[in-house]
């Protein structure tokens, strides 16, 4: 197993490498320049936006540009923000701690709900309880965030009024206050983004389960004398579990790279809204920054899903 | 009217029973002049600015936070490389200009202790020169006195091409000289009727010399300062993450002794336009929240909530139609568009003078900008004077009909029409905006029933607005054979703004597209009224000149003017702001108060 | 996990096929397909959905385009049977026409990205040596790749092409499913990957190649059959993530033109007015949802049907 896992990480190596000098690529050739405002502002000669362009680098080609950008990053250097002029590493360290906590707290959310109402609903397939929640679930996803977000927002702050809905990072208030002021203007954004993944989650689980139930090892065990508990979480769960797995690995670099509609309505300054505010001024270093780091997590979660999977399954080898 | 009387006056002004405005109206009628009597205010004491709001707390503090809802978050707080507006609002806040402008277009001092004219001897006879007098006893956040070196200092930051500061464009030309402590002399390279541009309003913010004095330059990115402001503002800087949250307390030195009414400040930043204004209006989780670009219809609903009101104030931005004379189908030495090249059909004036005809510009106005625009047919429209009384617009389907017919273009099977072979078909680009595609549809069809066949077409706003040579769909490109947009004045005069019709700004491949005139449509009696207006010093002159360029443009059909766009604000009930369209919002949020 | 331990040999499909087969094993499928009752109305509802739009706007006398002022956001009435949005133009009018699109977008993204995924992760998961790191990190790649600028590039490189091939809509058509389906295979990639790995070890795989069964033969026959479970339930969250994400790339510039009033449109257009004119957002996003909804069903009633296992 050590071998396995030195030897997968090794490769991880020159195969990041490769996806950063890819994504650098596709940067550079994307269209849109970091200095659009300007360009539009007559008070600024095109000499003056020549000259800011050159001294950001841009006119240099992309291959010296990658390598420039490739020596800071191994020396740790991150780059700086052509829009903030501020180093790349600080914007970034600003918004992690709300983007793990909003983005964190909703994956848990989605799957409190979606295991237990997966499997439960898949033991009793077709009954009244299982069309409610697939019904449910089918609305869940049909229904964009920007929607619900917004169905929330009308029914909780502006009808009723219970709920900020807008997510201030510095909340002027100390103790027991402070953690019910963060949980009143929390709950809305964990809530839309927590249900939209419980309600697709909740689909794959109730398929997989039910793939497994009429096995006739599940049989076997029921007739053994096995209570309905055991059976269900012993036997069936954990064999039900590889294609959860694979989904929450494909989720888990997202609790990082944030969920773009739903910061956007709600004013929560995760690294979603870095990303896209940064896309929409064309501020490369800071778009680099982010999803490279978000591709260093895609290979390392692919990896302990591949762990796992060998846990849950252990004859599957990966020789 | 006697000392005595004006005295009084000026005691009423002082006790907040009269309004500066109505004191200055009163001088006026005797015969004083507006400048005049605003500086018998200031000999006199009396807190300059808020010509537009009068100021009515007594003291300083005490109202508890402000907090301000900018649905773009500002990125950071040096305001000489502001990129745009939301930038400009932050770091306002902290710095000062020596004069702001105020929502009728007057010049406002804030650093400067008067606005220099003729009769104080602020401005020269060959209109070369102008000499600041500076506000004595101003204080910087760190304590240290403001001087006239802060101002000459900002003049060799900003002209600097390495410091590559966006305001550059002000200041490269001129030489500031420090007459004392506090006089500083702007001298232009030739005489310039409108002068009121280095140090005023926001390319004019202030730099202490003692804080970048060692950032200068290539260095200037390193400046601690650029997201740390220490300057003469009404707030002092407390905490700022970028494209999230600003947050400031009160400078309890502002050099207006009363000023600011508020103890702190917040500026939050991020989401869009349409939930700022239901923070404000329908929550009332924020005070205020800036340029509300939502439709009417929604803004109107979200005002019965009754916890805030919207107000707009007129600007010289335009949102207006270009029709390209020029092929964008052919490609020419590298480039479409060219100027060497003619429009199949454009070129016909009948053709964009029907198209004209078919903006029906009462119902955009109506149904879709509401108080965001005003329906017009002159490119300029504000300040007053520079507006051409002569252009009018017209929605007449049937006029344009016969135009087209008298012309010669008939209707094919298809129903639209043709001559020649040539079809009416035309390519019509925006960038991405609801109310730009509500606009769009509106002219197509109407423009359907004439026989005209439109295809729309809109390009995400970051790549249409970028200045980027290998893309075919910015807008300075013009591949396509109409173009809307909203071009911006930043200053209560057109001048500059109006070198986007001279023949020397077309926009080509040579200069890389960064040429300021799109249309790439010119006229040698445009370029020599332009030039002509350049020198010209007789303000009436001056103006019917510029207004000779305007019309030039509009009545060749070229360029068809929409909207005179206003900038919209929403504000809770009890907030007393003020805002301008020639000027940032925050240009006097020292004197803003809660009733 | 599907497929595990079988007790007795003889319930495996391929293994031991049945002696004798009355009936060919399409009409068998079909057989017990109809019997699958939520199946059959999801037909029925699909074909409604896929007729109204095809036909529909042959009946509807009310263009898309007419505007008419004196009748923004109205209710429904008889006059305009699903409303007006605001600036007076008939919803059921713009539902239909954009419908089209819609659910040929939905439809075909759904089945480009379905195929993609399913090809790659069933050769990465049959793979004992290079394929499987080469291809997952394709996967990884796609993964990582920042899709807005992604799609700028795009339009930038292959707008103007794909309109020159097809003309203006069905360039943006390919373009738009091409879009979609490329970017959007990696989960199902990820997911055929791991039931692969998980039933390439199985009795029943073991079984077969025993009897000489060729690779292709044992993905196909005997592993993919058995990992459809996740594919399915993928397959229809596609459709509706397809007929939502076609909006976005609309305000991209990438999308069809913005005249065009596609279902997802038709909800984002809506969202500002969900409180005075809440009919604008319901028939679009109902209709999103039936059709997801019509889908998944389908899609259930075809895996029992194929599943030899349960009696029907």
């Amino acid at each position: 197993m050590a071998t396995y896992l030195i030897r997968r990480l090794l490769i991880a190596i020159p195969s990041l490498l490769g996806i950063s000098l890819i994504l650098f690529t596709v940067l550079a050739l994307a269209p849109g320049d970091p200095f659009s405002e300007m360009a539009t502002n007559p008070n600024v000669p095109p000499e003056v936006r020549e000259a800011i362009r050159a001294s950001f680098g841009l006119n240099d080609p992309i291959l010296v540009r990658y390598l420039r950008w490739l020596s800071a990053m191994v020396q740790g250097d991150w780059g700086f923000s052509f829009a903030s002029r501020i180093n790349v590493d600080t914007l970034i360290l600003q918004r992690l701690p709300t983007t793990l906590f909003v983005v964190g707290s909703s994956q848990i959310l989605a799957l409190c709900v979606a295991l237990p109402v997966g499997i439960y609903a898949a033991t009793r397939p077709y009954s009244v309880f299982d069309q409610i929640a697939n019904t449910l679930a089918f609305v869940g996803f049909s229904l964009p965030t920007f929607f619900t977000g917004l169905l929330f927002i009308l029914i909780f702050s502006v009808s009723l009024d219970w709920f900020p809905f807008v997510y201030r990072s510095d909340i002027a208030a100390t103790g027991w206050r402070w953690y019910w002021e963060m949980f009143r203007q929390a709950i809305m954004p964990i809530t839309v983004l927590g249900l939209f993944q419980a309600a697709s989650y909740t689909r794959y689980v109730r398929s997989s389960v039910l793939d497994v139930i009429r096995l006739d090892y599940v049989t076997t065990a029921r007739a053994k004398g096995l209570s309905e508990r055991k059976v269900t979480l012993r036997h069936i769960t954990r064999n039900a579990l590889i294609p959860v797995v694979t989904l929450v690995a494909l989720q888990m670099p997202a609790v990082f790279g944030g969920a773009l509609v739903t910061e956007q309505i709600f004013r929560v300054p995760g690294i979603g809204s870095l990303l896209i505010d940064a896309i929409l001024a064309n501020d490369t270093p800071v778009i680099m920054a982010v999803t490279f780091v978000f591709a260093c997590l895609v290979v390392l979660f692919n990896l302990i899903a591949d762990v796992l999977y060998g846990w849950l399954d252990p004859r599957i080898s990966f020789s | 009217m006697k000392d005595t009387e004006i005295r009084g006056l000026i005691a009423d002004v002082k006790e907040g029973s009269l309004s500066r405005r109505s004191f200055i109206k009163r001088m006026a009628a005797v015969g004083i002049a507006a400048p005049i009597a605003s500086q018998i205010l200031v000999w006199n004491d009396v807190a300059m600015a808020n010509a537009t709001l009068p100021y009515k707390p007594t003291k300083a503090g005490g109202a508890g936070p402000l907090k301000i809802l900018l649905w773009q978050a500002p990125t950071l707080l040096n305001p000489h490389f502001a990129s745009g507006t939301k930038d400009q609002i932050a770091s306002r806040i902290f710095y000062e200009p020596l004069a702001g402008w105020d929502k009728e277009g007057n010049l406002i001092p804030c650093l400067a202790a008067e606005v220099p004219t003729k009769a104080n001897g602020g401005l020269s006879a060959d209109g070369t020169t102008v000499t600041w007098k500076l506000k004595p006893g101003v204080k910087w956040h760190d304590g240290k006195p403001f001087t006239a070196d802060d101002v000459v200092f900002t003049w060799q930051y900003a002209k600097d091409p390495a410091t590559a500061a966006y305001t550059t464009g002000s200041y490269k030309d001129i030489k500031v000289e420090k007459v004392d402590d506090l006089t500083v002399k702007v001298v232009f390279t030739q005489p310039t009727p409108f002068w009121a541009d280095p140090f005023v309003a926001t390319v004019g913010q202030i730099l202490p010399k003692h804080r970048f004095a060692d950032y200068v330059g290539a260095k200037s990115r390193e400046a601690p300062d650029n997201l740390k402001p220490i300057g003469t503002g009404p707030y002092k800087f407390t905490d700022f993450k970028p494209g999230d949250i600003l947050t400031g307390e009160r400078f309890a030195d502002y050099h207006i002794k009363n000023q600011p009414a508020f103890d702190s400040i917040e500026v939050k930043g991020g989401g869009d336009a349409v939930s700022a204004a239901r923070a404000v209006l329908q929550t009332g989780e924020y005070d205020y929240a800036w340029n509300l670009q939502v439709e009417e219809e929604v803004l109107k609903r979200m005002e019965t909530g009754g916890r805030g009101k919207t107000s707009a104030v007129a600007s010289g931005d335009i949102e207006f139609i270009i029709l390209n004379t020029t092929d964008p189908n052919t490609e020419v030495d590298g480039e479409r568009s060219s100027v060497k090249t003619k429009h199949p059909t454009l070129s016909d004036p009948a053709v964009r003078k029907a198209i004209n005809l078919l903006i029906d510009r009462d119902s955009i106005q109506k149904f879709i900008y509401g108080r965001g625009g005003t329906a017009t047919a002159s490119f300029v429209n504000e300040p007053k004077q520079f507006k051409s009384t002569k252009l009018k617009y017209e929605f007449s389907i049937d006029k344009a009909n016969k135009i087209l017919d008298e012309a010669g273009w008939k209707k094919g099977s298809d129903g639209v029409r043709e001559k020649d072979g040539k079809k009416l078909k035309y390519v019509y680009q925006t960038s991405i905006n609801a109310p730009r595609q509500k606009t769009q549809a509106i002219i197509k069809q109407a423009c359907q029933k004439a026989g005209i066949e439109l295809e729309l077409k809109s390009v995400t706003a970051s790549v249409f607005f970028s200045s980027d040579v290998a893309n075919p769909d910015t807008y300075t490109k013009l591949y396509c054979d109409m173009e809307m947009y909203t071009t911006t004045q930043p200053q209560p005069d057109p001048e500059r703004f109006l070198n986007q019709f001279t023949s020397w700004e077309i926009a080509s491949k040579e200069n890389k597209w960064l040429g300021r005139n799109v249309s790439r449509y010119s006229d040698p009696e445009a370029d020599k009224a332009y030039k002509a207006a350049q020198g010209e010093l007789d303000p009436a002159k001056r103006a019917a000149l510029l207004i000779k360029v305007n019309e030039i443009f509009c009545e060749a059909n070229v360029i068809l003017p929409l909207l005179s766009r206003t900038r919209v604000a929403a504000a809770a009930n009890n907030l007393m702001h003020d805002h301008s369209g020639w000027d940032v919002d925050s240009w006097n949020i020292a004197a803003w108060y809660r009733t | 996990m599907a497929g595990s331990t079988l007790a007795s040999p003889s319930v495996d499909p391929v293994v031991a096929a049945p002696a004798s087969a009355p009936v060919s094993p399409g009409r068998e499928t079909w057989r017990r397909f109809r019997r699958h009752k939520l199946a059959m109305i999801s037909t029925f509802v699909l074909a409604f959905l896929v007729l109204g739009v095809v036909i529909g706007p042959w009946l509807w006398p009310i263009p898309i385009n007419d505007i008419d002022f004196s009748a923004q956001l109205h209710g429904p009435s008889w006059e305009h049977p699903l409303g007006t949005d605001d600036l007076g133009q008939d919803i059921l009018a713009r539902m239909m026409y954009g419908g089209r699109i819609s659910l040929a977008v939905g439809l075909a993204a759904m089945i480009v990205a379905t195929i993609v995924g399913v090809i790659i992760g069933a050769f990465a998961g049959m793979s004992r040596k290079y394929a499987d790191p080469a291809l997952m990190w394709v996967t990884d790649l796609f993964l990582s790749l920042p899709q807005l600028p992604l799609l700028l590039l795009v339009i930038y490189l292959f707008r103007e092409q794909l309109k020159a091939l097809f003309g203006v809509e069905g360039g943006v058509f390919v373009l738009i499913v091409v879009v979609i389906g490329g970017l959007r295979w990696m989960p199902v990639a990820r997911l055929v990957r791991a039931q692969f790995l998980s039933l390439r070890e199985k009795e029943f795989v073991e079984a077969a190649r025993a009897q000489g069964a060729t690779k292709l033969r044992q993905m196909v026959a005997h592993i993919l059959p058995n990992a459809l479970g996740p594919v399915i339930v993928a397959a229809t969250i596609e459709v509706s993530a397809a007929i939502i994400a076609e909006s976005t790339l609309s305000f991209l510039g990438l999308g069809f033109p913005p005249d065009i009033p596609t279902w997802g449109r038709l909800l984002f257009d809506a969202k500002d007015h969900l409180d005075s004119a809440p009919h604008w957002a319901l028939f679009p996003g109902a209709s999103i949802f039936l059709t997801v909804l019509s889908i998944n069903f389908i899609g259930d009633g075809l895996r029992d049907a194929l599943d030899p296992r349960r009696v029907i």
